[in-house]
């Protein structure tokens, strides 16, 4: 066949372009189909892709590119009208195509830029998190090391322990090159190297305290960064190494008197102890914030820690202090026990050792002086006699002082004859203060009762020890003894102040006054008086003997008849008037005095004992035995409430009734129910009085009625005082009672 | 008459009291109890018998005077009198009383009214001795003497 000459290739067809051109488009075919089915086999695989439909439309796209380019492979030779036509469709439809993806291109494109973006954004605040989880991480960390170091230093009271613990741990936990701790000398004026991790100076440094650095370390509470220059951070050798960053640190001292209740100390006192922390050398490591923290909250536990060690300390030794106190008092009191012991032993036994040949002494000189005698030896006896008496006067002294000392002294009280004390007293001096040619004179009040109840012995005593003071103490001049009843107004004295006088029926006070112009008292030493065996220091008195003891006995005497005594002087040389007051009992009167005289006995000995305010509740409807019964109560001392109905004794009965008597003979009333129900009222044991039944007759039925109903025991009518004390004293002790007959 | 006198009269009077049987131990007992705290004791009690009796006496000649008589509340008031003599020890008033309650039991009209004229009598008697017994001693307390016991 001829070649077509309808359509003249403009060119001359050249072979080798030819078949190019062919291969190319070939291959562009080839590639143009193999791409989407890549595109669909990677998608297949990714799990998510968005744009599935623009992969279509490019597939699509690539497709029919692909087929556009294998189609006209056929057009290089002549071709049919058929293969134009596909040609031409495969175009169309392709162009269509692209420009649908290139519109679409627009929209996606800026979207999948922005993913980008967003994830690039993504990506760094991951970057961001992690960095924090770091920081975070070291803060637990640090925590957990501030923990650890907590519970270290606080494990020990040992103050050395502590510091060095924290050192270690400090160290360990910061993995510092040197750690350091400056105290303080006593002084207070320099800072000593007290204790470091690695011991590479020698401990006994001092730097002095006012350096500035130092200062500014004090100052703050903060851990401050410090210049490694500085004389307290200067802990190593000087090197070819660049120091590591040096931190220091303030740590309170704390004092025990600083802390006051709820009140954190103000650190007023401002004793630190200084704390110095050195990075390892040659590293670029730099102090943390964290770090500086944990620093800080080290530095206030190790200041807790001391403190505690502070005070455990001081505990310790005044705890060791009292217990030696205590032994030592121990030992003080058994000594005294001993020493007291000891003397009571020997007054018990000179008490009698000494009296006996006393009393031998003097009952024989009396005989002798009733025996014939030249006046001579009736002197002579009579000495004997008056010093045997001041002899034993002076015993008797020594041994009642103590005895009353002891408390144990009692008056004896009994009715006696006032004026004859007085004159037996006047005729007991009248030789002494005649031979002293000392006037002396009695003035006895008119209303002075002649009889009186008290002590006559020891009145007497007080009243020959006053008046032979009186004596003595004079070298010439008068004695006047005053004594009259005292009345209210002069009872109280400004110089007596604490006697509070009481006046009663049966009681007057008897004031006594002994003036005498002797030699006086200056007013300082009169206080000095009333001692024991102290005496005023005028050599002029020395010599007229006296043992000190008299007015000590005196004032003892006069307290025991709750009286008062004092002496009065104007000084040196001007007199002195000796007064005291004492209580004595008016005799002759009905009611008993209020001086211990025992009670008046009752015909039995049982009488004695009583229920004193012993509430009881009597139940009876016969008024003259009501009365009766009533009358038994109040004798033996009881608090009686007289009911005459049940109704009135359920009524009045309460808890602080302890017995009720009950009348069951009583027809209408019954005694039994009343019983029942106080039962039923009283739940509780223990307040429930007890009940006992009053009848006239014990027959068998009433004894078990009685039980029955939970009386707690019977008493047989009619009662003698002796059955009914002995009735309440059994049912008291026993809480129960069957029968009293 | 001197204290002294009067004195052995009294206790003289109130030994017989006890040896005719109008007393008996209990109202010792009764002088017991009298003490400086309650001086008139016996007093008071034996006076609150009388007016307790008088009044009892009264309502059992009104009971048995009446047609059908209440034997419950007879045997009450007697109950009550016996229970008042004895307290006071007045044995004789106390003893009719018992064989008062026994008559009553029985419903014995005829022993009733016996019983009732035998209290009445003795009641009397004993009140005219106690009286007495009073006045003796207020006579010893006038003359300055004090009561023996």
């Amino acid at each position: 066949m001829e070649s077509c000459y309808c359509i003249e290739p403009q060119w001359p067809a050249d072979e080798l372009l030819m078949k190019y051109q062919y291969i190319s488009d070939f291959f562009i075919a080839l590639a143009y189909f193999s791409i989407p089915l890549e595109l669909i086999y990677f998608v297949k695989k990714s799990a998510v892709f968005p744009y599935r439909w623009v992969l279509v439309q490019f597939g699509a796209f690539i497709v029919l590119c692909g087929a556009t380019h294998l189609i006209n492979l056929w057009t290089f030779t002549v071709h049919s009208r058929t293969v134009a036509i596909v040609m031409t469709t495969a175009k169309v439809l392709t162009a269509a195509v692209s420009c649908a993806t290139a519109l679409m291109l627009v929209h996606i494109i800026p979207d999948l830029l922005s993913v980008q973006t967003r994830e690039l954004f993504l990506k760094n605040k991951a970057a961001e998190l992690d960095r924090e989880m770091g920081l975070i991480r070291t803060q637990e960390e640090t925590g957990r090391h501030v923990r650890m170091l907590t519970h270290e230093i606080r494990s020990t009271l040992d103050r050395h322990t502590i510091l060095q613990t924290t050192l270690v741990e400090l160290g360990r936990t910061l993995a510092l090159e040197e750690c350091a701790l400056w105290m303080p000398t006593r002084t207070g004026l320099e800072l000593q190297l007290s204790y470091t991790l690695h011991q590479q100076n020698p401990v006994g440094y001092t730097v002095p305290i006012h350096l500035p650095v130092i200062n500014q370390v004090f100052s703050s509470s903060h851990a401050v960064k410090i210049s490694p220059n500085c004389p307290v951070a200067r802990l190593r050798p000087a090197g070819k190494y660049v120091p590591g960053e040096v931190v220091a640190v303030r740590v309170p001292l704390l004092h025990l008197s600083n802390f006051q209740i709820n009140d954190w100390p103000e650190l007023s006192t401002k004793r630190y102890a200084l704390m110095v922390l050195m990075l390892p050398a040659d590293s670029a490591r730099q102090w943390h914030v964290y770090e500086l923290e944990l620093v800080e909250v080290v530095a206030d536990q190790v200041a807790v820690a001391l403190s505690h060690a502070a005070i455990l300390e001081e505990s310790m030794r005044a705890r060791e202090l009292l217990m030696e106190q205590n032994v030592a008092l121990d030992l003080a009191r058994r000594e005294a026990e001993t020493a007291i012991r000891a003397r009571n032993d020997f007054l018990a036994v000179m008490n009698h050792e000494m009296r006996t040949p006393m009393h031998v002494i003097i009952a024989l000189s009396s005989l002798l002086q009733e025996t014939e005698l030249t006046p001579e030896q009736r002197l002579m006896v009579e000495t004997i006699l008056k010093s045997s008496n001041l002899l034993a006067t002076l015993i008797n002294d020594v041994l009642d002082l103590s005895s009353l000392e002891d408390g144990s002294l009692q008056l004896e009280l009994e009715t006696f004859n006032l004026y004859a004390v007085f004159r037996e007293v006047l005729n007991l001096i009248e030789p002494v203060a005649s031979v002293k040619r000392l006037h002396v004179s009695l003035n006895l009040a008119p209303d002075l009762p002649e009889y009186a109840i008290g002590d006559e012995k020891r009145l007497m005593q007080t009243i020959l020890n006053v008046v032979s003071n009186a004596v003595k103490f004079s070298m010439e001049g008068s004695i006047s003894i005053t004594a009259f009843v005292a009345k209210s107004e002069s009872l109280r004295d400004s110089r007596a102040p604490e006697f509070y006088p009481v006046p009663s029926d049966n009681h007057f006070y008897l004031r006594v006054q002994v003036k005498d112009s002797g030699s006086g008292i200056s007013p300082q030493d009169i206080h000095k008086l009333f001692t024991k065996f102290a005496q005023t220091q005028s050599t002029a008195t020395r010599n007229s003997g006296g043992s000190g003891l008299g007015l000590a006995i005196c004032k003892r005497f006069v307290n025991l008849m709750e009286g008062h005594i004092w002496i009065e002087s104007e000084g040196l040389g001007k007199g002195c008037t000796a007064i005291f007051i004492v209580k004595l009992g008016i005799p002759g009167c009905l009611n008993e005095s209020k001086l211990p005289i025992m009670p008046r006995m009752s015909t039995t000995i049982h009488s004695q004992i009583a229920f004193p305010g012993l509430k009881v509740l009597v139940m009876d409807e016969n008024g003259v035995s009501r009365m009766v019964t009533k009358g038994l109560l109040v004798h033996l001392g009881c608090d009686v409430t007289m009911v005459s109905s049940s109704d009135e004794c359920l009524r009045v009965v309460s808890h602080e009734h302890k017995v009720v008597l009950i009348d069951v003979c009583v027809p209408g009333i019954d005694g039994y129910e009343t019983a029942m129900r106080i039962h039923e009222k009283f739940t509780k044991h223990h307040e429930r009085p007890l009940i006992v039944a009053l009848t006239g007759n014990t027959d068998k039925v009433i004894n078990e009625n009685c039980m029955k109903v939970g009386m707690d025991g019977i008493v047989l009518k009619p009662v003698s005082l002796d059955k009914m004390r002995s009735v309440l004293s059994d049912l008291l002790e026993h809480q129960v009672l069957f029968e009293a007959i | 008459m001197d204290v002294l006198q009067l004195q052995k009269q009294f206790v003289d009077y109130r030994a017989s009291l006890y040896h005719e049987g109008f007393l008996d131990e209990q109202f010792t007992q009764l002088q017991e109890l009298q003490d400086e705290n309650n001086p008139d004791f016996v007093v008071e009690v034996v006076s609150l018998f009388f007016e307790d009796s008088e009044r009892l006496l009264n309502e059992l000649t009104k009971a048995l005077e009446q047609q059908s008589i209440d034997f419950k509340r007879v045997d009450a008031h007697v109950h009550q009198l016996k229970g008042s003599s004895s307290s006071i020890g007045a044995q004789r008033v106390q003893k009719v009383c018992i064989a008062f309650r026994n008559y009553c039991e029985e419903q014995n009209i005829e022993g009733c009214l016996k019983c009732l004229q035998q209290v009445k009598h003795e009641y009397s008697l004993v009140k005219t001795k106690f009286e007495t017994m009073f006045q003796l001693e207020q006579q010893i307390l006038t003359a300055g003497g004090s009561i023996p016991v």
